[in-house]
């Protein structure tokens, strides 16, 4: 057992062609620890440490692991010198087992039931060390993100990492998933594991690493203690000026409903249900966030309200019926009603990847006499047109003919957020505004939503971020397998009482959220909920699920 | 129909499913690996011609496969090149494997033999013989299971027992074996393969490979042993056929053994009957010709419930963060 540090980074530089992803960047990491590594999107995060685990070679720059100078020019060799990695996206084989996943590259010999045997015993063991349960024989389509995650780092620990990297792994997880995730990392650090973690949540780095180290456009800006620093210290450290982490908005004044929605049901072509009588309203002055655990049916709403599902049930739009399943349930004829849509996938349904920006501010509208010619479109007025909404949404680089593959994940949105608002809708649908973008976007976006607001228009939010919605909204709906859990005014709301919601529960800590109905669908679990219990309930749940379709 | 009759027609289906059968399980290696091979058809026909050539010239029909799996997995490592190291369109490249092997093998065959494409028919040690399995003569006297032996099992030549015996073979491999659990994952999900420090490019050559060397014993069996010497377009559509069978057995060699045997049948009842009659309608040969080519079309439209292809078949792997 040395005492020499468990990495050790020296003048490490990467580019990819102009870009410098990576500037001289020396970092050291204890053994035993958790080191958080903290910086907006684009910063260089994952590329150095894509390069600590042999993806990329860096232009120069030293490597050492445990005092020793290493090479590590591919993943086999990072695996080799006790280095695992937890990706954003896992990378599991879907249809396999977790006991294939994790058996994968670290077979014992030629045939396969010997190392599945070996495996076996080696789940077990490790599953009793750190609290790690999976059923080695489930299928990973079949298990939720939790498990998958938690099969991920069982993959690192049968190849006897000594260091875990997990690059953002709270982003697909439960308040209560994350909390179990947090409290196996600490059993990890306990056992002399050294752990790094990436991210870009701010209250992850306070309540679980020891030291951070904060990047910025490529640099590595800070490394601090993290029981001497302080949120708003990290946040100015990765912005490099002050960010406003509140956002200031003064009380709604809530109007007269402009979106009634009364037993919206959707069913998928797969025949699985997705919404079971969903009923909602939006008023003018208002913005609604919509909360929940992805894929509890969220999204469907918001695809059915945008005019790209059909459903059955009733939905009014300034007390007049919209058509669901007919002629006129298109986009098209969404945004003629005045509903601006800026889609969860910008990317893929916000705009055209390849396009320029300036086409790309017309799509939905295009039909716009304003941009007609004659038989032809004003290609240089919308090019103009484009132009004056960049500047105004503050898009970088201001170049309207700069293809949208070209900006950076803030900028995009900011062209589809640009293009939707700019529109004056009396409704504004708006998914997951912020995911993906750099906190300098984030606080320009989020101002955008609050002003239209204060113009008197109605606003659906849905985000998976808890806390965008309770920043932003003035009332809160809880979503979860297709049901609205719950729903009341943001400011009695409580993260625990979100939390059990999201999971389908009520109970003490939703009743304490006054102004708030909870919904019969949920089940009451009294107490403070046991994350063991809830997680088998829902795994009922799921399978009963199943069993209906 | 009476039993001499129907073992007729199942012993042809033996002999024409064969082809399908190498076919459709070099397509399974292939596209579980993520490489989609749509030159199925012109690896076999360029191996029936290299074979038949090789045979005629040399007599021995041995080299003559040797030369057939050659120049078809000479056409793979082209495949894989355009594919894998360049990671150019798997379609396109497939389809310019087909013309290549259409038009060269014409060409070739006029300029060395000129014989309008053709080589010469092949005679004695330059075609496989039939094999006489042991006691195949002696139990022939036994009702029903002395023919059955002597007809159905024995008396063929020894690609079709080799395809047969490919049938577990691939099975095992597939799912008892380190690299057929990797060549399985390599299809699926390639990042998760190279994240677990191997070799994607290396992996999905392997396969590639192996999808050379059964389609050139496909297109060896055609000219060498089913038919005695090479003709133009001799292959006649059986690579698509196998591709067709590949989707309806959903990617799975005991399910391809099931699909390549009902095919091979279908050709075999079409090579059989000229006219149907079926009472008040007459189905006339040509119908019974086109039925494995309708089969096919049928299948490829997914009337035959839901196949779930690998899931990165087609993708060129690019890594990425």
């Amino acid at each position: 057992m040395t005492t020499a540090p468990a990495i050790e980074l020296r003048g490490i530089s990467k580019a990819f062609g102009p870009v410098q992803a990576n500037k001289d960047i020396s970092i050291l990491v204890e053994r035993g620890t958790i080191h958080g590594i903290i910086g907006e999107n684009g910063a260089g995060k994952s590329t150095l440490m894509s390069i600590l685990y042999g993806f990329y070679k860096a232009d120069a720059g030293e490597i050492f692991i445990g005092g020793q100078k290493t090479e590590i020019p591919d993943s086999q060799a990072a695996i080799a010198a006790g280095i695992g990695m937890v990706f954003q996206h896992f990378k599991l084989v879907e249809n396999f087992t977790v006991l294939e996943n994790v058996v994968l590259g670290a077979e014992d010999g030629r045939l396969l039931r010997p190392s599945l045997a070996t495996a076996r015993a080696e789940l077990k063991a490790l599953a009793s060390d750190y609290g790690l349960n999976v059923d080695p024989d489930a299928v990973i389509a079949d298990i939720g993100v939790g498990q998958q995650q938690r099969v991920e780092i069982l993959k690192a620990l049968y190849r006897q990492a000594d260091i875990l990297i997990l690059d953002e792994p709270t982003g697909v997880l439960t308040p209560a998933e994350a909390d179990q995730l947090f409290r196996i990392l600490g059993r990890l650090k306990a056992e002399g594991k050294t752990i790094v973690l990436i991210t870009h949540k701010l209250r992850e780095i306070m309540e679980i690493t020891d030291t951070v180290s904060v990047m910025r456009r490529g640099e590595m800006t800070a490394t601090v203690r993290t029981a001497e620093t302080s949120p708003t210290e990290l946040a100015e450290l990765m912005v490099g000026r002050k960010v406003l982490l509140r956002v200031d908005k003064t009380p709604a004044q809530p109007g007269a409903p402009i979106l009634e929605i009364e037993n919206l049901s959707v069913t998928d072509s797969a025949g699985v249900q997705r919404l079971r009588g969903v009923s909602l309203n939006v008023r003018a002055g208002e913005i609604l966030g919509l909360a929940g655990v992805a894929g509890n049916g969220q999204s469907e709403l918001l695809e059915v309200l945008g005019g790209m599902r059909t459903a059955t049930g009733r939905i009014t739009m300034n007390g007049q019926p919209i058509d669901l399943g007919g002629r006129h349930s298109d986009g098209q004829s969404r945004r003629a009603r005045g509903i601006g849509h800026v889609p969860e996938d910008r990317q893929r349904e916000g705009l055209i990847m390849p396009y320029s920006a300036w086409e790309n501010s017309v799509f939905g509208y295009h039909h716009d006499p304003r941009w007609q010619n004659g038989p032809l479109m004003d290609n240089a007025g919308i090019e103009a047109a484009a132009q004056d909404q960049m500047d105004r949404f503050d898009v970088r680089p201001p170049n309207p003919r700069l293809a949208a593959r070209n900006f950076s994940g803030g900028n995009q949105q900011k062209i589809v957020v640009a293009r939707e608002i700019d529109r004056n809708p009396d409704l504004l649908l708006i998914g997951q505004p912020t995911r993906g973008v750099d906190i300098g976007a984030i606080e320009f976006i989020h101002k955008q939503i609050i002003a239209l607001r204060d113009q008197g228009k109605a606003i659906l939010l849905v985000s998976v971020e808890l806390d965008e919605i309770l920043s932003l909204a003035d009332r809160v709906a809880v979503m979860f397998d297709g049901q609205i859990m719950g729903e009341g005014p943001a400011g009695s709301a409580t993260q625990v009482g979100l939390g059990c919601l999201m999971a389908g529960l009520g109970g003490d800590d939703t009743r304490d959220m006054s102004g708030w109905t909870i919904s019969d669908a949920a089940i009451i679990e009294e107490g403070t909920p046991d994350v063991s219990r809830i997680e088998a309930q829902l795994a009922e749940k799921h399978a009963d699920a199943s069993k209906e379709v | 129909m009476d039993f001499a009759t129907a073992l007729q027609i199942l012993d042809s289906t033996v002999r024409l499913s064969t082809p399908l059968l190498l076919a459709c399980l070099a397509g399974l290696f292939s596209e579980r690996a993520g490489i989609f091979d749509i030159g199925l058809e012109g690896k076999m026909l360029m191996a029936a011609f290299f074979s038949a050539a090789v045979a005629f010239v040399t007599g021995s029909v041995w080299l003559g496969m040797l030369a057939g799996i050659a120049s078809s997995m000479a056409l793979s490592a082209l495949h894989g090149l355009a594919s894998i190291t360049f990671r150019g369109n798997q379609l396109i490249s497939g389809v310019a494997i087909n013309f290549l092997a259409a038009g060269l093998t014409v060409l070739i065959a006029q300029d060395w033999f000129s014989q309008g494409g053709r080589t010469p028919s092949l005679i004695g040690q330059a075609r496989f013989e039939p094999l006489t399995l042991p006691l195949a003569d002696t139990l022939q006297t036994v009702p029903i299971l002395g023919p059955l032996y002597h007809e159905l099992i024995s008396g063929h030549t020894l690609p079709v027992y080799f395809a047969f015996l490919c049938v577990p073979a691939t099975w095992w491999i597939l799912y008892r074996t380190r690299f057929g659990l990797r060549l399985r994952a390599v299809g699926e999900n390639p990042a998760a393969v190279d994240t677990a420090g191997i070799s994607v490019i290396g992996l999905r050559y392997a396969a590639v490979a192996i999808c050379g060397l059964l389609c050139g014993i496909a297109g060896a069996y055609l000219a060498t042993a089913l038919q005695a010497g090479f003709i133009k377009d001799m292959t006649a559509g059986r690579g698509y056929i196998a591709l067709a069978a590949l989707i309806f057995a959903k990617w799975r060699p005991w399910y391809a053994l099931m699909s390549c045997l009902l095919f091979g049948f279908l050709q075999a009842v079409a090579l059989r009957y000229q006219n149907i009659d079926l009472g008040p309608v007459t189905l006339p040969v040509q119908f019974m010709d086109a039925l494995p080519y309708i089969l096919t079309v049928v299948i490829l439209a997914g009337f035959v419930g839901r196949a779930i292809p690998p899931r990165a078949g087609g993708e060129p792997y690019v890594k990425e963060r």
